[in-house]
């Protein structure tokens, strides 16, 4: 008799197991609001980006991205919470439910925005592709670098773009392929390749990694556009929105010129635009499933778009990053976000 | 009541009391029940994947893979198929699992002998290598012999040289690769005779030796024949073969056959941890067979030598094979690590690589799944024959 209700229990398990996916009928917010927290996907440790400092806080670009959405959803951007993830892991870790968004460094591409069944939700950093080269080797430019070695990361566009490159240039080239961005560094540096490969911040960041960062350098030449966003899965409109306007609210702000010091003042601002920006005019919010001050918390507690670069990678910071693509379209970049009306 | 039991004749039950009948049922439903459940389990994947989007199906092993493989045993350019780098990793998953297995087997045959040793120091040695190299894990050793050795060997300017044919660096060990020219068949069809003759002067032997008692030095043939023969082929031939010598052209050395540093840190990673599980397994085997044995041997006068081999071993070998066939199984999947040193195996290339840019986790996962359980499966099977044949035979 034992054995026939241990047996039932465990048809029962694997019934659930397998019924587990029919039974999301909650919507992505609901859940976050259920639960707490939003469990935000981002790199195990690349600095300017996503790392964590020696107490345990995280801190970067992709981190204060998910941390705006955190504040749009709770009026508190300390609600998010993190998860390491390698650049293999991460695409299993949003689409299996794991986390609620992903803010890893990650390129925009076709197959990925198509095939994956998962939704790029804008860009936070617009990159290029790279090359880091020791200095001794005396190289100036990518074309000289016929028969290297190369050291990339596992799972990444760089993987391709490299491959594409040198084969237009008819050039030959060994890939070395690592898991973590970690690994490609000590590779580099115990002179297993000659050239690291990743997107060109990532190389300021992985440069400031080595014990002398004066022993490489950048080289001028970028072999490719790397839109990095973050990403959520397919299928829930509202909180691809949430995620997408959380974006645009910062780069708007940045461009009204409301920063998080001057938020407080900013409420009382008769501009239209800055009015409905902050919740003080309009139903915002309400349009997107949250409450009307949802522009204002962002601000107040993440800041704006340029707050945010110019505080992880922008000058005067170790990755000492000029904001060149990623200034304002009004200064000669391309960060143009639609109005919010 | 108790009138219409009687009448019931109590040799046969009804089907629902014979046991038989039950236990047939039961199976027949627990078969039915894990079917349907497999079966729910796949169609639930399938159409939850349909819902969100997610591509599925095996039609991405056709599509041009985009991406470059440092090392291949078959031809390999960043245009070919997904599929063919599936092909690409496994032969290198089996290049290494090949090598680590002999390597394993040779050194731990050696410790697990030396462990016994009378020698004191050659059985202490033997030990304390046992102790440690077991008791570390795999992953550390690892990246032990590949940062530790790697950061010691010179760049591929300051190459370490052997007489300009072979060089060693840290891109790797280069030596000259050889190009067989015409006529180079004459010499590789001396060899298939030089090995042919070498079987049939071992049947002779051992059939005098049977026949007659008389003892032929059979190994101190069977060894001049081998290279003889071939070596007199090819200076007949007029040496038909080519060597392209590795020369420095920019970064690194081309030409000739490299063995990269991540396949030789994990040759000797896995060849040397399993070495020390075989060795206990050895020690284990040898000491199973009993004393008697060896003093009988002694007492008919064998020296030391040939007891070992001629009665310990062949008896040893009963109890080492079926834990031996388990750690042939766990160097193979083991040999999966080499993803941490960026060695391109099956799990680095296909389960890495190949599953992220086409994001079809769920094929690529069972596709590498279904390798390794057929690899394992395979070797279990070899290993199940050589067992069948050492088994105690019972008379």
């Amino acid at each position: 008799m034992k054995k026939i209700f241990s047996l039932a229990a465990g048809t029962a398990t694997l019934l659930g197991v397998v019924m587990a996916g029919n039974a999301m009928a909650n919507t992505t917010l609901e859940n976050i609001r259920e639960k707490g927290h939003l469990q935000c996907g981002v790199t195990s440790g690349l600095p300017g980006f996503s790392q964590p400092d020696d107490k345990g806080n995280w801190t970067g670009i992709d981190v204060d991205t998910c941390r705006a959405v955190a504040a749009a959803i709770f009026g508190d951007a300390s609600k998010a919470q993190f998860t390491p993830l390698t650049a293999k892991e991460r695409f299993t870790a949003l689409q299996s439910g794991e986390i609620d968004m992903l803010s890893r460094n990650t390129t925009w591409t076709l197959t990925r925005d198509a095939s994956l069944g998962l939704n790029f939700a804008g860009v936070n950093y617009y990159d290029g592709q790279g090359f880091l080269v020791s200095r001794e080797l005396g190289v100036s430019d990518a074309t000289e670098l016929d028969g290297a070695t190369a050291c990339i990361q596992a799972g990444t566009t760089t993987e391709l773009n490299m491959a594409d490159y040198f084969r237009t240039h008819g050039m030959e080239f060994n890939a070395l392929v690592f898991d973590t961005s970690e690994q490609t560094v000590q590779g580099f540096a115990a002179g297993r390749c000659d050239v690291l490969t990743s997107d060109r911040s990532q190389l300021a960041a992985l440069r400031s990694k080595l014990t002398d960062p004066n022993s490489a350098v950048i080289l001028p030449t970028i072999i490719s556009k790397e839109p990095l966003g973050p990403v959520v899965r397919q299928g829930d409109d509202q909180w691809f929105n949430i995620v997408k306007w959380t974006l645009f609210t910062q780069v708007n702000a940045e461009e009204l010129g409301i920063t998080s010091a001057n938020v407080d003042e900013m409420k009382s601002s008769d501009n239209p635009s800055i009015q409905r920006l902050l919740g003080t005019d309009g139903d915002m919010g309400e349009k997107l499933g949250l409450s009307a001050d949802f522009g204002y918390n962002i601000i107040k507690e993440v800041g704006n778009y340029g707050e945010m670069y110019n505080r992880n990678v922008g000058p005067g910071t170790p990755l000492d990053l000029e904001r060149g693509l990623n200034a304002l379209w009004t200064e000669g970049g391309i960060m143009y976000a639609p109005p919010v009306r | 009541m108790s009138e219409t039991t009687s009448q019931i004749t109590p040799a046969r039950a009804k089907p629902w009391n014979d046991p038989r009948v039950r236990s047939l049922v039961f199976q027949l439903v627990a078969i039915a029940g894990v079917m349907w459940g497999g079966w729910t389990l796949v169609d639930n994947t399938l159409a939850n994947m349909e819902a969100r989007g997610i591509s599925t199906g095996f039609g991405f092993l056709e599509q041009s893979a985009g991406f470059g493989i440092i090392m291949s045993l078959i031809p390999y350019e960043a245009t070919d198929s997904y599929g063919r780098t599936f092909w690409v990793g496994l032969l290198n998953t089996l290049l290494v699992s090949g090598l680590g297995i002999v390597a394993a087997t040779l050194l731990g045959f050696m410790i697990g002998v030396a462990r016994l040793s009378s020698n004191w120091l050659i059985a202490k040695l033997s030990l304390a290598y046992i102790e440690i190299i077991r008791n570390i894990p795999l992953l550390l050793q690892i990246f032990f012999w590949y940062f530790a050795v790697l950061r010691n060997l010179p760049s591929p300017r300051q190459s370490v040289e052997l007489g300009g044919l072979f060089f060693l660096n840290n891109r790797g060990f280069y030596l000259p690769d050889p190009i067989a020219l015409p006529g180079f068949g004459w010499v590789e069809l001396a060899l298939a005779i030089a090995i042919a003759s070498v079987i049939a002067l071992r049947i002779w032997a051992k059939r005098r030796q049977q026949a007659t008692g008389q003892i032929f030095p059979t190994g101190k043939v069977s060894l001049a024949i081998l290279v003889t023969l071939p070596v007199l082929a090819f200076l007949a031939t007029g040496a038909p073969l080519d060597w392209t010598v590795p020369e420095l052209r920019g970064f690194n050395f081309r030409g000739g056959i490299t063995i990269i540093p991540e396949l030789a840190a994990l040759w000797v990673a896995l060849s040397l941890y399993t070495a020390s599980f075989i060795a206990e397994i050895v020690r284990s085997g040898i000491l199973s067979v009993s004393k008697g044995q060896t003093e009988a041997a002694r007492a008919l006068g064998l020296r030391q030598g040939l007891t070992l081999r001629l009665v310990v071993i062949p008896q040893a070998m009963r109890v080492i094979i079926p834990p031996l066939t388990s750690q042939y199984l766990n160097l193979v999947k083991n040999s999966s690590l080499a993803t941490a040193i960026g060695y391109p195996d099956l799990v680095s290339v296909f389960m890495g690589t190949t599953l992220n840019q086409t994001g079809q986790a769920v094929e690529v996962v069972a596709m590498t799944m279904a390798v390794y359980l057929t690899i394992s499966l395979l070797i279990s099977f070899v290993m199940n024959l050589y067992n069948r044949a050492v088994a105690l035979k019972e008379r």
